[in-house]
């Protein structure tokens, strides 16, 4: 039985989640990291990719997020993302869209570094289409 | 004198036009509710993300350079003015309130000696300043046929305004948009935007930091880099939903008005009709008896 924390979602249209969790699996963009209680104070940004929320009780949410920052401070852990899809609805065409436009995105490109992040960007939304399995 | 015909069909009109400002003003007050939902549901992210702005820039102080975001060209003597606007009018002084602070401004820029560029978000205020400055507005965006305001719309205008900032059209951009304060007091502000202002030492930021040293992945310059060009987007989703709360306020207490003049209009003309419809029977009467004296 882990310590429990405050946890809170928020996307730039509103407040997704927020209550008490056990653990969280962040996708950060330097890797993926599982958040538990006590974390040291930490500001990473994310990439696109599965945020996995236990819930106490041993439930678990998941939702599919995209872009933004997760801080983590002595008040809790708090995930900004720019989007933020509850899996339960996340549909097969809305993830094929992000594909698609990333993928716009690399042939728009003109300068190497955009077409890098944009390549980047790409790969990650095509991994979490792998995951997923849609 | 009009007719009694005349001031019929004059109070069917004005009563016409009351039902339709009456279910105006009833609709608005609807709209207004959900767009005031949405931006309170905006507000925790805005906050979280000034603070987070507020201790990376306390933690970068003091160093060499910084991203042109935050530090700017180091001019100002081009000026972006992105006048954000409502699509439809009938809401007041609304659109001319922003329109009138943005010339001001303009003015004052140009009085300076400086150059004036301008971004139209919203058509009404396009129709308002292309009659004086149709040479400095450089593009106009606008959301007709947008029902309810998402985040995407608002990064499509950051994109703009960055891709503009990178190619260097501009050194200072300022957002003009009406602050939401209550349904009858919507106030204009201008709020700079590039280079970002950011407030200096908010208690609020101190407390969240509890005194806590953040580790930083990647480190302070890469995500300032990446939270800069977000903060943009979010402050004016921000802006724009704010203008869609003060949009609504400020056409609930217009059609308010509209009706309340409508309903003194009618009783003014039913006492005219009233006075004259009496006075033509006076004057039937007394015809009828100075006829019958007659013989």
């Amino acid at each position: 039985m882990t310590d429990a924390f405050k946890f809170e979602l928020v996307s730039p249209e509103r407040l997704l989640l927020s209550g008490e969790v056990e653990q969280v699996l962040v996708p950060g963009s330097e890797g993926d990291m599982t958040v538990l209680a006590y974390h040291a104070p930490l500001l990473t940004t994310l990439r696109p990719g599965l945020l996995d929320i236990g819930l106490p009780g041993g439930e678990h949410r998941r939702f599919f997020i995209r872009g933004g920052f997760a801080e983590i401070g002595p008040a809790g852990l708090t995930v900004l993302a720019e989007t933020a899809i509850d899996l339960t609805e996340l549909e097969a065409g809305q993830l094929a869209q992000a594909v698609k436009d990333a993928e716009e995105d690399v042939a728009d490109a003109s300068e190497d570094a955009v077409r890098d992040r944009a390549q980047t960007k790409l790969d990650q939304l095509r991994q979490v289409q792998a995951t997923l399995n849609l | 004198m009009p007719s009694l015909k005349d001031l019929r069909n004059r109070i069917a009109s004005v009563k016409a036009t009351q039902k339709i400002t009456k279910a105006m003003q009833m609709v608005a007050a609807a709209k207004l509710r959900r767009a005031q939902t949405a931006a309170e549901a905006a507000r925790p992210y805005a906050t979280r993300m000034e603070t987070v702005l507020a201790n990376l820039a306390t933690a970068l102080q003091g160093r060499e350079g910084g991203p042109p975001l935050m530090i700017g060209t180091g001019k100002d003597a081009v000026h972006l003015l992105i006048v954000c606007t409502a699509e439809r009018g009938l809401c007041g002084a609304f659109n001319s309130a922003i329109v009138r602070l943005a010339r001001e401004h303009i003015n004052r820029h140009l009085a300076d000696g400086n150059q004036v560029k301008i971004l139209c978000v919203g058509r009404k205020g396009f129709d308002q300043l292309k009659r004086q400055f149709a040479s400095l507005i450089i593009d106009v965006m606008d959301f007709r046929g947008v029902r309810q305001l998402a985040f995407e719309h608002a990064e499509r205008v950051a994109e703009k305004v960055l891709a503009l900032f990178a190619e260097g059209v501009f050194d200072v951009a300022t957002l003009f948009f009406s602050r939401f304060r209550s349904v009858i007091s919507q106030v204009p502000t201008a709020q700079q935007i590039i280079p970002a202002t950011i407030p200096a030492e908010t208690p609020g930021a101190e407390a969240a930091l509890g005194g806590a040293v953040y580790e930083y992945e990647p480190d302070e310059a890469d995500i300032l880099a990446e939270l800069l060009p977000l903060n943009i987007a979010v402050q004016v989703f921000k802006a724009l939903l704010e203008n869609a709360a003060s949009e609504q306020g400020a056409r609930m207490s217009a059609m308010d008005n509209a009706t309340r003049n409508a309903g003194d209009m009618i009783g003014r003309l039913t006492l005219k009709y009233n006075r004259s419809r009496q006075a033509m029977i006076t004057k039937e009467l007394i015809e009828i008896i100075s006829g019958a004296e007659a013989l």
